[in-house]
């Protein structure tokens, strides 16, 4: 029972990659936050996670994790048998409480890559991951007051549903199920590839078993026990999640007597920047980067298509307000544990030579550069407490790439079969049984490029992701409920402009351009798009909606009158709890 | 019940303009607040970095950016908070009587 997870690395075929990994690890910050951009869930690209060497069988983990998911199929099983109606499936029901749903939001929130990566950066640059931290939370007042109420009222089950509220059906929901199912598929990919590393990494599995492991586990979820087994398992997840990290919070204050001022002087003396790890550094002197990237995290995970059908499971307004309400504060309190994990790290691990490869102190963590927070277990509460989190962070993953599965599904079932395809004459029954092929097909999908992508560096795709969420889908959902001049051709228009310039920047930046395409120097010279490439799609979708004189342009302003009420009022909302 | 008739009868009853508008201007108040120390706060750190660095107090490791920094979550979580209550309170009640009057 009692071995040690991180093993020196094995020479085998993954050599080369793990030493581009170190190397992508040190090679900037900017990267690892490029990866985390994730924001929630996302694990970061292996390149972040440092290593892809295989480590010896971790008994402890695989029993833990066995306990969750043989829970977690028991759920599905409860889960499936009230599981009836399509209302049910893509969002149980509307059944959910605002309580219930702010765990589950937080849930997708707080993955293994805020755990792992935002614990990781406060431990290499102390006061500037916190600032990181601050960047990541700060998005979800915003989404409570400018759009939670507006979203459950107008919503059914997609996003596309409100997208297409007085809109060309056909056109604008299906640019908006493809924008979705974009988003779904990069960030499955990142997922999956993140699974097969980390669970390589901290169990002991073969890269290919755990993704498989993943992908099934992930449609058997998703089919059978639709949206009421995958916000249960998030739920799950969440509360272990949320109770981990504190426990191992409390663990780490208790070596400093609970004081703040004696681990922050640890910290100091223990790293090598000394006192400068208490102000900012220089990885945000650039406003226009940290404004980029704010602006990315920030409206790029409010059009995150997991997150959105979120707002669908509850019964209305007011508990979708509760919702974030209670969210933002498991968040918030999630990531002040979280920095004070990763400082606590700098003086318990930064100084242990167990845990630098080859026992050096200072130089490479064991693992590579996301692992302080693992070490920290291991050194606070032994290989038990390792095991659990290792076990968490398992969970994590499931539980996100279950919802993203569903929200891929349901954009193609319910989006694309039913509203375009069948044009609204397809019954229940042959909606919920593409919806359940489509997550198959999902499955199946998810695995094979997780395996196809397991040699390359992913990063790129986490940045592509949030760019193209910020800039082709948030403009015309936040659009479409803002502002009455919004027409079919400005959200198409404006939507294309959004996606070819989010994929531009990215593919002429450092994390394409140079990392993948092997370039001196970056054409595009800044991490994120999103500032550049969002002002552009509002600018397009509003200018060709004001150019747009046609009658069906008259017809669907006169429309928004309507529309704006039932945002305001929830008069004629979707209520599912009802049905 | 959810067609265009009933709608434009909401339209006309004065409460839901009053919802309306104390909503919005609740929201947008909200929002600057927020948007305004975070982006407040980052301009600080790329162009007075020093601010944040000084000491909370003579000899002390901690610095000034760490409470700033975590006033930033927790204030604009409990503006979370005080914006639900009203949302879901005073203009929930405000919302049923327009939903009310107009359904009658």
């Amino acid at each position: 029972m009692s071995r040690m997870i991180i093993a020196p690395r094995r020479v085998g075929a993954s050599a080369p990659l793990a030493a581009a990994s170190m190397a992508a690890v040190g090679r900037t910050a900017s990267l690892a936050v490029a990866a985390l951009l994730v924001a929630a869930p996302a694990l970061a690209g292996p390149g972040d996670l440092g290593g892809s060497e295989k480590q010896p069988v971790n008994l402890t983990a695989i029993i833990m994790f066995f306990v969750f998911v043989a829970s977690t199929l028991g759920i599905t099983w409860w889960a499936s048998k009230r599981t009836k109606s399509a209302s049910d499936f893509y969002t149980a029901g509307g059944g959910i409480t605002g309580f219930q749903n702010g765990l589950a939001i937080a849930g997708d929130y707080m993955s293994a890559a805020t755990l792992l990566g935002l614990s990781s950066m406060v431990f290499a640059t102390g006061f500037d991951g916190f600032i990181y931290t601050i960047s990541f939370f700060v998005g979800w007042p915003i989404i409570l007051f400018l759009l939670a109420e507006r979203l459950r009222n107008l919503g059914k089950y997609t996003f596309a549903d409100i997208a297409s509220y007085r809109l060309d059906q056909t056109k604008v929901r299906t640019f908006a199920a493809m924008g979705s199912l974009t988003v779904v598929c990069f960030y499955l990919i990142v997922q999956m590839v993140g699974a097969g590393q980390l669970i390589k990494l901290l169990f002991g599995l073969d890269y290919a078993v755990a993704v498989i492991l993943v992908g099934v586990l992930m449609v058997v979820y998703v089919t059978f026990g639709g949206m009421i087994a995958t916000t249960w398992v998030q739920i799950i997840k969440a509360v272990l999640l949320l109770g981990g990290g504190t426990l191992l919070g409390v663990l780490a204050l208790s070596k400093f007597g609970f004081s703040l001022e004696s681990l922050a002087a640890k910290a100091v003396s223990s790293h090598k920047a000394g006192t400068r790890i208490m102000g900012p550094g220089t990885l945000l002197a650039d406003p226009v980067s940290a404004v980029s990237l704010s602006l990315g995290l920030v409206f790029g995970t409010a059009a995150l298509p997991h997150i959105l059908m979120r707002f669908f499971t509850v019964p209305n307004a007011k508990e979708a307000r509760k919702s974030v309400f209670y969210a933002s504060g498991f968040i918030g309190f999630f990531f002040l544990v979280v920095c004070v994990l990763g400082m606590a790290a700098i003086s318990i691990v930064g100084t242990d030579p167990q845990f630098f490869e080859g026992g050096k102190v200072g130089g490479k963590l064991l693992g590579g550069g996301n692992m302080p927070v693992m070490h920290l277990a291991k050194a606070l509460g032994g290989d038990i407490f390792l095991g659990f989190l290792s076990a968490v962070a398992f969970a994590t993953i499931l539980a996100v790439v279950s919802g993203l599965a569903l929200a891929g599904a349901s954009a193609i079932a319910h989006d694309i079969y039913a509203r375009v395809i069948r044009k609204g004459h397809a019954t229940e029954a042959e909606e919920m049984r593409v919806s359940k092929l489509a997550s198959l097909v999902l499955g199946v999908l998810g695995v094979v490029l997780g395996i196809m992508f397991e040699k390359q560096n992913v990063a790129f795709l986490v940045g592509l992701t949030f760019g193209i969420a910020a800039s082709a889908n948030f403009p015309v959902l936040f659009l479409s409920m803002y502002w009455k001049g919004l027409t079919t051709k400005g959200a198409l228009w404006g939507g294309i402009a959004g996606l070819v310039s989010a994929v531009t920047c990215v593919v002429l930046s450092k994390t394409v351009w140079v990392a993948v395409l092997g370039n001196a120097a970056p054409i595009f010279p800044y991490e994120h798009p999103a500032l550049f490439s969002m002002t552009f799609a509002f600018l397009v979708t509003i200018v060709v909606s004001r150019l747009d004189g046609s009658e069906t342009a008259k017809a669907e302003k006169a429309l928004f009158e309507d529309q704006y009420v039932r945002a305001q009022t929830g008069i004629g909302a979707a209520n599912a709890s009802n049905h | 019940m959810s067609d265009s008739a009933t709608y434009e009868r909401v339209r006309q009853n004065p409460k839901f303009h009053e919802l309306v508008r104390k909503r919005t201007r609740l929201a947008v108040t909200l929002s600057v607040i927020v948007l305004g120390a975070y982006y407040g706060f980052m301009m600080i750190v790329a162009f007075a970095p020093d601010v944040l660095r000084t000491p909370l107090s003579q000899g002390s490791t901690l610095t000034v950016g760490v409470p700033v920094g975590a006033a930033i979550i927790v204030v604009s979580w409990l503006l979370t908070g005080l914006y639900s209550h009203f949302a879901n309170g005073a203009f929930e009640e405000l919302n049923k009587d327009v939903v009310r009057e107009v359904l009658e």
